[in-house]
């Protein structure tokens, strides 16, 4: 299908990886974002990379590490991730993770006080102990968005920023074209990869996919000396000392909110900021006199299910949709590939990923948001 | 896991939040002339007034040059809090009378964001202001918010600019007058419009021994009686030049060289090109703001119950163009001084860098990086001053832009040939003063809130396994880690 043209809907991790997959393939790409690349979810998040419970998983993890050399940008990312329990409960669950992933043949270690300390300096001894993920780990997403751009653009795929995708021209059950305000796009395959966006430009396809919107936050400080770990979970938040030095962090209550086609107006962070710091100064003591100097939040949208949705649909025939229900920035190596894959061959090459189509939700009730509570504060 | 259930999301914000520790009618950001004043009138018409004003801060926050460009040229004084506090007082007897006027005065406590609903967030029990003293941080509710926190020194990048002497009018002017804690005795200022020379005859008036004005233009720019006041005392006009860098030692500065080539010995050299309005906390907010380039900046334009007034609303209209002013000292600045010039301070950011796009020193930098710039990234898009700190980390530090983000949008708005109102200026966000995590921390925070706290969305089938799903482990997994509806 080489010199055919994909126009790809969404300029964040998910669509630029997919884009940047698609250009390597010889394909012609055109990505068309609202804004730039990176604005919502992916240039906002924690930069996790660990997603064990995906079937990209295994795809995630090979790509990572090669991940500056192939996008010729840097990344920014870190192998390893530790979890430290700060209450006795947490010990418990912690543990309990660890024999998961030991079952799973994921490499982890159990680290007592003392280890973890080594591991993690700015870390006190009133943890319980730790458990080391000899895997996964964390990237800049803010570098990451860039780098899949640029590399995009270096194989010759095209980014179209400020532009609003409005709608969709179909002719003989295929989408034919790709509309914003002041252009049309031609096109011979559509990748949706508009975050929460996507519910509404797939309903003027005709297809549901339900999905909800929610805020997060997180927070970051001023830069730590560098830790010789700096994936640093647990005690309920997640986050990562950044090369630079800072421990940006994240986790706690989401507000969920009603979306339109136009997107997010803002992205407002809130006094949860403060719920934040006191659990990091819990987490890592030896940081609490550092200064917080930003807060932050992003929208991301979750399935019912809390698992991403990457399909190709049947109907019309040429329309990969692509969510990553929340959890899509260390994923996005390998959900580039998966959409790379729907769009040329029908089918993703490398894992099974059925468990993600979107006919899962077929029994789905119209009212499900409501029933479940995933409703917007009025 | 069942799709179709009934249920409440127990992870979810709604209702979990504390509530404010107090309620004001009005709150006033503040304690110049013009936050007394507004805090003085609101009290005399029967409202509960709080009023706020960072100073005196910690000697470690002005090294910080929070909240103005103290350029570290502060006496050791200013670590003793209890002195300061009294200088304050005293050279503010308007103070002594807001209190007697009922309003509820907090010296040394900082107002670090400002909160309440809209786009994006309806959980805010009400509009609250954050607040923080040294010891911890707190917030309060407010019918009105009165913004009166002034205004800024613009900071002008020159090479040795980063070093101690190297400060702004406002601070200077606020350690001459309110902390009677200026550190420096010859002081060559930089810029010939009013806040310069009011500056330089406060300082001489304090017996500061002022060594010149440097102007860029051809002549002095202020108002003409001010001129006549600045060369009666003897002080010396450098005309139609600019400074070309600073020298120093160990203790800072030690001599200013200008674009002719002339060495003048001093120990601070004072940036008095103009004052921003401080809007970091309408910012901050999501407020309304417009570009005003007689008032010094964007300006706060009002809004139903925020408002602003003194500097923060705007500097005095007298005609004269600020924006083209500046533009013009960056302009000769840029041209006389070498790429390698420190644009952002706290991370080292070089104009060439900014300019290049280039990452971090930390970072190497691929055949593929060196060839982007902001040439190649304006095919894509105008320039945008956040995306370009994320990829350069200008204005990312500790200082959060305060000494360079007007800096930067002057520099995007040359290079891009656009006009300065056309480039955004990189957002500022809550906290917009850097606070220690113990402080910023809510340690009594309320038990819901704790009750709704999971690392992400709760969703119990998010992290399953994919090996594990519709095995038992996946109803461990969910006993082990879940709570409420979800089990
Ligand atoms: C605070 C926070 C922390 C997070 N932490 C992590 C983490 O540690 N690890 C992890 O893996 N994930 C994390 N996530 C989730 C992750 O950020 C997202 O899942 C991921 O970025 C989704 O990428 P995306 O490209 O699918 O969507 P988005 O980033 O939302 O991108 C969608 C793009 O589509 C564009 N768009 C929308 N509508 C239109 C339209 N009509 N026309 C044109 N363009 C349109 C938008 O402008 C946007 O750029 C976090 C998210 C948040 C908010």
């Amino acid at each position: 299908m080489s010199g055919s043209e994909v126009v790809i809907v969404g300029g964040g991790v998910t669509g630029l990886s997919a884009g940047w997959w698609l250009a390597r393939s010889g394909v012609k790409v055109t990505v068309l974002d609202k804004f730039i690349v990176g604005w919502e979810a992916s240039g906002r998040n924690g930069g996790g990379a660990s997603h064990y419970a995906s079937p990209l998983f295994d795809e995630e993890q090979r790509l990572w590490p090669q991940m500056d050399e192939l996008l010729g940008y840097p990344t920014e990312h870190q192998k390893g991730r530790i979890l430290i329990a700060m209450t006795e409960r947490q010990w418990e669950q912690y543990r309990f993770i660890a024999e998961r992933h030991k079952r799973l043949n994921h490499p982890v270690e159990l680290l007592d006080v003392k280890q973890v300390q080594e591991a993690v300096p700015l870390a006190g001894d009133n943890c319980f102990g730790g458990v080391h993920y000899k895997f996964g780990g964390h990237a800049n997403p803010q570098r990451s968005v860039q780098a899949y751009a640029w590399a995009l653009q270096d194989l010759g795929g095209k980014i179209i920023q400020h532009s609003p995708v409005t709608g969709f021209e179909t002719a003989g059950g295929k989408v034919t074209a790709v509309k914003t305000a002041n252009a049309t796009y031609g096109c011979d395959s559509v990748v949706v990869a508009a975050g929460p966006q996507i519910p509404q430009l797939m309903a003027q396809l005709g297809v549901n996919v339900p999905l909800a919107a929610a805020r997060a936050e997180m927070i970051i400080t001023e830069p730590a000396p560098m830790m010789p770990l700096g994936g640093v979970d647990g005690h309920k938040i997640y986050g990562r000392q950044t090369m630079r030095g800072n421990l940006a962090y994240g986790g706690g209550p989401h507000e969920w909110l009603d979306m339109d086609a136009t997107g997010p107006a803002a992205r407002p962070s809130t006094p949860l900021a403060r719920n934040l710091a006191k659990r990091l100064a819990e987490l890592l003591p030896k940081a609490a006199h550092l200064n917080v100097i930003r807060s932050w939040a992003g929208v991301i949208e979750n399935s019912p299910d809390g698992r991403p949705i990457i399909d190709r649909l049947t109907s019309p025939d040429n329309v990969v949709v692509a969510s990553m229900s929340s959890v899509g920035f260390g994923l996005s190596p390998a959900s580039g590939h998966a959409i790379r894959d729907l769009v040329i061959d029908g089918k993703c090459s490398f894992a099974d990923i059925d468990i993600l189509k979107l006919s899962r939700f077929d029994n789905l009730e119209s009212d499900w948001r409501e029933k479940r509570g995933w409703m917007p504060i009025t | 896991m069942e799709l179709n259930f009934t249920g409440t999301d127990i992870c979810a914000i709604n209702g979990t939040r504390s509530a404010p520790e107090a309620h004001y009618n009005t709150v006033v950001v503040g304690a110049g002339p013009s936050g007394i004043a507004a805090a003085i009138d609101a009290a005399k018409a029967g409202l509960r007034v709080l009023l706020v004003d960072e100073n005196p801060v910690s000697g470690a926050l002005m090294g910080n040059d929070v909240p103005l460009y103290f350029g570290g040229r502060m006496t050791a004084a200013t670590q003793n809090t209890e002195r300061m506090l009294e200088a304050i007082f005293m050279s503010m007897p308007a103070l002594e009378t807001a209190m007697d006027a009922g309003v509820e005065l907090l010296l040394g406590t900082t107002a670090w964001g400002v909160y309440r609903n809209g786009p994006g967030v309806a959980s805010l029990p009400e509009q609250v202001v954050g607040l923080a003293d040294a010891e911890r941080s707190w917030i309060v509710g407010f019918d009105n918010i009165i913004l009166a926190t002034g205004g800024r020194d613009l900071a002008m990048a020159f090479p040795g600019w980063n070093q101690p002497g190297v400060m702004g009018a406002a601070a200077l002017q606020m350690l001459l007058t309110r902390y009677e804690a200026f550190a420096g005795r010859r002081v060559l200022i930089i810029g010939s419009h009013d806040l310069a020379l009011e500056t330089a005859l406060l300082a001489k008036e304090r017996g500061i021994d002022v060594v010149g004005l440097v102007e860029v233009r051809a002549a002095p720019q202020g108002r003409s009686e001010l001129i006549t006041k600045v060369e009666a005392a003897g002080i010396a006009l450098y005309c139609g030049q600019t400074i070309a860098s600073a020298k120093g030692g160990i203790d800072g500065v030690e001599s200013a060289t200008l674009s002719s080539g002339a060495e003048i010995a001093c120990d601070t050299i004072c940036v008095a090109i103009g004052l921003i309005p401080s809007i970091e906390l309408v910012d901050a907010m999501h407020g309304e703001r417009a570009l005003n380039a007689q008032r010094g900046g964007y300006i706060p334009q009002g809004e139903a119950t925020v408002s602003a007034v003194g500097d923060c609303a705007g500097l005095t209209d007298t005609g004269f163009d600020h924006i083209a002013y500046r533009m013009e000292w960056m302009r000769a600045l840029s041209s006389v001084s070498a790429d390698d010039t420190i644009i952002c301070q706290c991370e080292e950011v070089t104009r060439a860098d900014l300019i290049g796009v280039q990452p971090p020193n930390y970072l190497t930098r691929p055949a593929p990086m060196c060839a982007r710039s902001l040439e190649t990234l304006l095919d894509d898009g105008p320039a945008n001053p956040d995306q370009i700190k994320r990829l350069t980390r200008a204005g990312m530090g500790v200082c959060q832009g305060r000494r360079c983000r007007d800096q930067v949008a002057m520099l995007l708005a040359i290079e891009a040939d656009k006009p300065f109102g056309t480039i955004p200026l990189a957002s500022h966000r809550a906290p917009v003063r850097p606070l220690p995590l113990k402080i910023l921390a809510e340690w009594d925070e309320p038990a819901a809130l704790d009750a709704a706290w999971d690392v992400w969305f709760g969703i119990p089938t998010q992290w399953v396994p994919v090996e594990d799903l519709n095995t038992p482990y996946q109803d461990e997994h969910r006993e082990m880690l879940y709570t409420g509806m979800y089990k």
